[in-house]
C-alpha cells in the first residue's frame, strides 16, 4: 500500500509536469497581447514596452516557462496582472469555494444517484424503473444553466425559500449545488442500476437469499458493496469535473469561486492567474483519482496495488 | 414407503416477458409447467434434461428463490408457498443449494469464515463463542485447512470453491440440499472428489439430494431415483435401473444413447435427435416432444400424454407417452 503511494506521488509529479507546460504554452499561442491590456487602449508604445519587459515577456519563451516552473517550485506562482497581488491569494479565498461547492454537489450526486439507481434495479421493469428513468434522462439532459435558471425563478424569486446568489449560507448554497449536482445524479443512477443488475443476478445473491439473509442486508450488504466499483470511479471523476466545470453554475448565482476567476483571468490576459488556477485544480483532479484508486482495494479485495 | 420428505405437487414456474413503455408483460416463459414429484428422506433423486427444460427452475422454484407462479410444495408436511417472507426466512434452514458455478456463487467481498459463520449468525445453529471452532469443523469435514478460513473465495481453485460451497450449505444443518449442477463446471477428476464428498457427507449426516445434472454419468453415480424432464414437463421417473436399463419415453432412450461407453469395441445405436428444443414461451401443443420425436402421430400432435405405469415396466416406473406398450417392442432401437 505504501509503495503504492509512493509510485503514485511520482507519477503525479510527472502529470503535474505535463500540465506546465500545457498551461504555459497555451497561453502563450492564444492571441492577445498581455501587455496591451494592461497599458490599456490607446496606451503609448513606450508604456506597453515597459510593461513587457517589467513582466519578462521579452525574454524567449524557454527562459519565460524555466522562470514560471522555479517559482512553483519555491511555491510562488506570481502576481496577479490585473490586480497585482499574489496569485496564491486570489486563488485561495475562492479556492475553498470551489471545493465546497463539488463537494457538496458530489455527495448530493452519490446520495441521490444511489438510491435512485438501487431502487430502479431492484424493481426493474416496473413503472418506478420506468419513472426514474425517465427522470434520469431528464437530468442528463438539461444543461445546467438553464436548470440554474429555472430554479432561481421558482425557488428564489416565485416562492421565496432559498437565496438567488452567492454563497456561503444555506439559504445561498441550495440552489448552486442542486444545480451542479443533478446532471452527475444521474449519471450515478444509471451506473449504479447497471452495475446493480449485474450483481443482483449473480449466483452469490441467491446464496445469500438461501441462508436467509434479510432482503434489506441482501441489497444493500451483499449486493451494493460488489457494485460499487464503477459508481466510484464515476463519482471520482465527477468530482473532477465539477471543479472545472462549475464555471457555469458559479456565473448563474454569482457564486466567486475558482470557475469565475478563471473565466475572468482569461478574458483579460491574466496568465499568471490562469495558469496558477489551472495547476490548482489539475493537482486536486489527481489527487482525487488517486484517492479512488485507493478506495478500489477495500471495494474489491481481488485488485492488488502492489 | 415412508413419508415424502418433500413433496412437489404441480408446480408451476411462468417467468413473465415484459415490453412496451410501462413493463406490461406481454408473454411468459413457461419453465416449468406443472410438475408433481416427492423426495424420500435420505435418497438422492436426480432430475435430468437438457438446457432449458426447467430443471434449475424447479430446484430454485422450492426455495422460492424464484416464486412459483401456483402449486404446492410441502417439506416436512408443511406447504412452502404460505409461509411468510419471515417464516420462509427460517424455514431456509432445512433446505439448502450448491450451485453450478463455484466462481460466481461465492461472495468475493467476504472472507470463507465470513461466508459461513454469516449463515451460522442468521440461523442461530450454535452459540456464538462456538462459531469459529463450528466454522473450521465444517472446512476440515469438506477438505479445506482450517488455517485458509480468512481467506477470500479468488484465493481458491474451482474444486476447493466448490467445497467451500458445500461447506456453507452445510453449515445450518439442512435437511435437503438442493446440488444445482454441483459438479458440472469442475474437471472431471475434481468432479469424482465432489461426488465422493457428497456421497460421504449424505451417510454421515443423513442428508437428502435433489441432484440437478445434465451429466447422466454422474447421475447413474449417484442417483437411487431419476426424473427425465424435457420442456418443462417430467417424460419419465423411476428407480435408476429402470430408466437406465429399460427407457420407455423416446426421448429418454435419445438421451442414454448420447452417453460415450469406453469400449472402442461396442457397436453403439445413436439416436440423434432433429432440430432444436421448441420455445418454452409457446410450447408444443399435445405432447411436448412431438416435434422431435420419430414416432409422432396425429394423436401425440392433439393430445398431452398422462404419466403413467404399464404392466411390463417396475413399479414407481412412469412415463407419459401415448405409444409405451407399442414401443416397449422396439427396445431403445429407433
Amino acid at each position: 500500500m505504501f509503495q503504492f503511494i509512493v509510485r503514485r506521488l511520482l507519477q503525479m509529479i510527472v502529470v503535474l509536469f505535463g500540465v506546465t507546460i500545457l498551461v504555459f504554452s497555451l497561453m502563450h499561442i492564444t492571441p492577445g497581447d498581455p501587455a496591451r491590456i494592461i497599458a490599456g487602449e490607446g496606451a503609448p508604445e513606450h508604456t506597453i514596452e515597459n510593461i513587457r519587459e517589467k513582466l519578462g515577456l521579452n525574454e524567449p519563451y524557454h527562459v519565460q516557462y524555466f522562470t514560471f516552473l522555479s517559482n512553483i517550485l519555491k511555491g510562488d506562482l506570481g502576481n496577479s496582472i490585473r490586480n497585482n497581488i499574489p496569485v496564491i491569494e486570489e486563488i485561495q479565498t475562492r479556492f475553498w469555494t470551489t471545493v465546497e461547492l463539488a463537494t457538496y454537489s458530489v455527495m448530493l450526486a452519490v446520495f441521490l444517484g444511489l438510491l435512485a439507481g438501487v431502487i430502479a434495479a431492484v424493481r426493474q421493469y416496473s413503472w418506478i424503473d420506468s419513472g426514474l428513468m425517465v427522470l434520469i434522462l431528464f437530468g442528463l439532459s438539461m444543461p445546467n444553466f438553464w436548470l440554474g435558471l429555472m430554479l432561481i425563478k421558482y425557488f428564489a424569486i416565485e416562492i421565496p425559500i432559498f437565496d438567488p446568489s452567492g454563497w456561503g449560507t444555506w439559504q445561498q448554497n441550495v440552489l448552486p449545488v442542486v444545480t451542479l449536482g443533478t446532471g452527475g445524479a444521474a449519471i450515478i443512477a444509471r451506473m449504479t442500476r447497471s452495475s446493480m443488475l449485474d450483481v443482483i443476478n449473480q449466483d452469490y445473491i441467491r446464496t445469500a437469499r438461501a441462508k436467509g439473509v434479510k432482503e434489506r442486508i441482501v441489497i444493500y450488504k451483499h449486493a451494493l458493496k460488489n457494485a460499487l466499483i464503477p459508481v466510484v470511479t464515476v463519482a471520482g471523476l465527477e468530482f473532477g469535473g465539477f471543479l472545472g466545470g462549475a464555471v457555469l453554475t458559479e456565473t448563474v448565482f454569482a457564486v466567486n469561486g475558482m470557475g469565475r476567476l478563471v473565466i475572468n483571468a482569461i478574458g483579460s490576459r491574466d496568465f499568471p492567474v490562469v495558469q496558477g488556477a489551472v495547476l490548482v485544480l489539475a493537482t486536486l483532479f489527481v489527487i482525487v483519482n488517486t484517492l479512488v484508486d485507493i478506495s478500489y482495494r477495500y471495494l474489491n479485495k481481488r485488485i492488488d496495488l502492489e | 414407503m415412508t413419508q415424502p420428505l418433500l413433496k412437489v405437487e404441480d408446480l408451476k414456474l411462468y417467468f413473465p416477458i415484459k415490453g412496451g413503455f410501462f413493463g406490461r408483460t406481454i408473454n411468459h416463459v413457461k419453465a416449468v409447467d406443472g410438475i408433481s414429484f416427492e423426495v424420500y428422506e435420505g435418497e438422492t433423486l436426480s432430475i435430468v434434461g437438457e438446457s432449458g427444460c426447467g430443471k434449475s427452475s424447479t430446484g430454485r422454484a422450492i426455495l422460492r428463490l424464484d416464486e412459483p407462479t401456483v402449486g404446492k410444495i410441502y417439506f416436512d408436511g408443511m406447504d412452502l408457498l404460505r409461509l411468510s417472507k419471515k417464516q420462509l426466512r427460517k424455514k431456509r434452514k432445512d433446505i439448502q443449494i450448491i450451485f453450478q458455478d463455484p466462481y460466481a456463487s461465492l461472495n468475493p467481498r467476504q472472507t470463507v469464515s465470513q461466508i459461513i459463520g454469516e449463515a451460522l449468525e442468521i440461523q442461530n445453529i450454535v452459540p456464538k463463542e462456538q462459531r469459529k471452532a463450528r466454522v473450521e469443523e465444517l472446512l476440515e469435514k469438506v477438505g479445506i485447512a482450517s488455517y485458509q478460513q480468512d481467506r477470500y473465495p479468488h484465493e481458491f481453485s474451482g474444486g476447493q470453491r466448490q467445497r467451500i460451497g458445500i461447506a456453507r450449505a452445510l453449515s445450518v444443518e439442512p435437511k435437503l440440499i438442493i446440488c444445482d449442477e454441483a459438479v458440472s463446471a469442475l474437471d472431471v477428476s475434481i468432479k469424482a472428489q465432489i461426488l465422493n464428498l457428497l456421497k460421504k457427507l449424505q451417510q454421515e449426516l443423513r442428508l437428502t439430494y435433489l441432484f440437478i445434472s445434465h451429466d447422466l454419468g454422474v447421475v447413474r453415480h449417484i442417483s437411487d431415483r431419476i426424473i427425465v424432464m424435457y420442456l418443462g414437463k417430467i417424460v419419465e421417473s423411476g428407480d435408476k435401473k429402470s430408466i437406465f436399463e429399460n427407457p420407455q419415453h423416446p426421448y429418454t432412450k435419445a438421451l442414454l444413447s448420447a452417453i460415450p461407453v469406453p469400449d472402442p469395441e461396442k457397436e453403439k445405436e445413436r439416436i440423434v435427435l432433429k432440430g432444436d428444443v421448441p420455445s418454452p414461451i409457446d410450447p408444443p401443443a399435445g405432447c411436448r416432444f412431438h416435434t422431435r420425436c420419430p414416432f409422432a402421430t396425429e394423436l401425440c400432435r392433439k393430445q398431452e400424454p398422462e404419466l403413467r405405469s404399464e404392466s411390463h415396466m417396475k413399479e414407481g416406473h412412469m412415463a407419459a407417452c401415448h405409444y409405451i406398450h407399442e414401443l416397449a417392442s422396439t427396445p431403445s432401437k429407433v
